[in-house]
């Protein structure tokens, strides 16, 4: 059974469509990432697919049982989600955003079972975050705040994760070291579905990539099978090169198509 | 630490009690007072200190913990540090609905009359607020649904006073407004223990939901939170403790504020954990807010409300000023 099983999700504001007929399956072990151009509908997808989003049309299953119907607490046991970044509202402790992952088994910061507590310390060592615990979440630059988010997600440890955009506005560095996390984090069993807006980052990291534009699903597959020239070209409206060595691709952009 | 600082706050509130026992216009030895507290000694001691002090300094407390959780609540849920009770209306609400029964001499129909009244508009503030929550998702529209009920509440009190049948009515009415804690009851303090209790205790049952709330609401409800239940038993719960707070001393407004913010540094920002302090603290100062009130020789004695805005509003500001309040 897939972890995720997206059925002709729709989602329409009153004038237009946002998401339209998008299905997709997501198997454990597997980093897929979804990419497209600002507003084809990226984000309000995995709102659909996490059951935080009602769709007008079609489900999403999550371990075969429809995510609209769970409660959620049991929703939040199964997928674990990153939205897009946005700053803590107060200077917490490293260790106490990491412990809100544990939310759904009933943890608080400073109130962890012996199991939520362990889960905690896992997540700091698989982002390596020893030696920050202490530090408030205010002090902290870009890159480890991003990797304290990710560590409060994994602090979860559900088959599924989730994440909207969680290496933007970070340096090379710190995108290629968060991507590896996420890389990681897929190779450890779970499911994991991200959005990325950088696509050499894509083209690196993914083991899948689902394209949309303008709602629609248009493409879903490894990266050898669908970056093409072609697609960049449909997808985003740029020229680029594609070089394929040994089983890694790599895409050059060269401009916006003509 | 949390622990520590709530310890050491208790012991600061049971020491102002004590001393607001001790304390007052009519002079009274410690061992006099010892004697009252066991119902022993002189019937007029005993009369001072378990009608006069007691439910005074009892009032001050519960006052300023309704008001020092309900402060750290809101902000907690609105994931901002200006937010307090008077920021949904509530506060305003509940003054005016008791302004209103002053204004049309309900008021001597029964001694309940006043506090019933500032109960029901607290709860009638706290309903526009909760259906606006149910309605959308966005704090900032809760926020501003609260400050449109707070200022049309202030314009309709300023209406009852500008049409005040006598300068007695206009005198009930300022005293409403600028919030006292003299002359309390036990039988006050009775009438307003079950909706203080509920409050509290509906409160102190959402406080995990608070600090999932710090992540942002979108990632709160990515960790297993109810949204929509979270913002009502919040709402309903600092409508409820704070619409008691009025109806036992009138409008009292920084201690939902202040409080907060001065424990918040030693519980590591944790908006759940805050609540209790903040409470403890709230009452802490109102305690001896009272005091000083009592103690200062004006002639007519200051109201509370007033002493705790002049030392609230400053630190208010010295809080802002140190760029903590604002994200």
């Amino acid at each position: 059974m897939s972890v995720l099983e997206a059925r002709a999700l729709t989602y329409r504001t009153e004038d237009r469509p946002l998401v339209e007929d998008a299905s997709f399956r997501l198997e454990p072990g597997e980093l897929t990432m979804l990419i497209g151009p600002n507003g084809s509908g990226k984000s309000t997808l995995l709102r659909l697919a996490l059951g935080l989003l009602a769709p007008d049309a079609g489900e999403a299953l999550i371990d075969g049982a429809n995510v609209r119907r769970l409660s959620p607490t049991a929703r939040a046991r199964k997928a674990a989600y990153l939205p897009q970044t946005r700053p803590l509202a107060w200077p917490m402790p490293v260790r106490d955003v990491i412990a809100l992952g544990r939310f759904a088994y009933g943890a608080a910061p400073g109130r962890l079972s012996a199991e939520d507590a362990a889960a905690v310390e896992r997540a700091i060592a698989a982002c390596r975050l020893a030696g920050f615990e202490d530090r408030a979440a205010d002090t902290l630059s870009g890159g480890e705040l991003a990797r304290v988010h990710l560590a409060r997600a994994l602090a979860a440890e559900t088959p599924l994760l989730v994440a909207d955009e969680p290496v933007a506005a970070l340096d090379p560095r710190y995108q290629h070291e968060v991507a590896q996390l996420f890389a990681a984090a897929a190779h450890a069993g779970r499911a994991v579905l991200t959005v990325v807006h950088d696509l050499t980052l894509a083209a690196r990291y993914a083991d899948r990539l689902i394209w949309m534009r303008d709602g629609r699903i248009v493409a879903d597959g490894s990266v050898a099978e669908t970056m093409t020239a072609e697609r960049l070209a449909d997808v985003f409206g740029i020229d680029a090169e594609i070089a394929h060595s040994g089983s890694r691709v790599s895409l050059t952009v060269t401009g916006p198509a003509r | 630490m949390t622990i520590r600082a709530n310890a050491l706050l208790t012991v600061a509130l049971i020491g102002a009690i004590l001393l607001a026992l001790l304390l007052g216009s009519v002079p009274l030895s410690p061992l006099r007072v010892v004697s009252a507290l066991g119902l022993q000694g002189n019937p007029g001691d005993i009369l001072v200190v378990w009608q006069i002090r007691m439910p005074r300094a009892l009032a001050a407390a519960v006052v300023g913990a309704a008001l020092g959780m309900s402060g750290a609540a809101l902000q907690g849920l609105l994931r901002n540090p200006l937010a307090e009770p008077g920021i949904l209306g509530v506060s305003a609400t509940a003054a005016l609905f008791a302004t209103f029964v002053l204004f049309f001499g309900l008021a001597g129909a029964g001694p309940l009359i006043l506090p019933l009244a500032a109960i029901a508009g607290a709860l009638a503030a706290t309903l526009v607020v909760a259906i606006a929550a149910l309605r959308t998702r966005s704090a900032v529209t809760l926020i501003l649904v609260g400050i449109g009920l707070s200022s049309f509440s202030a314009a309709l009190m300023a209406l009852l006073m500008n049409l005040a049948p006598n300068p007695f009515t206009l005198a009930d009415m300022i005293n409403w407004t600028l919030g006292t804690v003299a002359n309390r009851s036990f039988a006050d303090l009775a009438y307003a223990a079950p909706f203080l209790a509920v409050g509290f205790g509906t409160l102190l049952a959402a406080r995990r939901g608070l600090a999932a709330l710090a992540l942002g609401e979108e990632a709160a409800e990515g960790v297993g939170l109810d949204l929509k239940r979270q913002r009502l038993a919040v709402i309903l719960g600092a409508g409820l403790a704070t619409g008691a707070a009025v109806s036992l001393a009138g409008a009292i407004g920084f201690v939902g504020i202040v409080a907060p913010h001065l424990v918040r540094p030693f519980v590591g920002y944790d908006p759940a954990r805050l609540l209790v302090p903040s409470a403890l603290l709230g009452a802490l100062v109102l305690v001896l807010a009272d005091i000083g009130v009592r103690l200062l020789p004006t002639d007519s004695e200051l109201r509370l409300g007033v002493v705790a805005a002049l030392i609230g509003a400053p630190i208010f500001v010295w809080i802002a000023a140190r760029g903590r309040l604002v994200e």
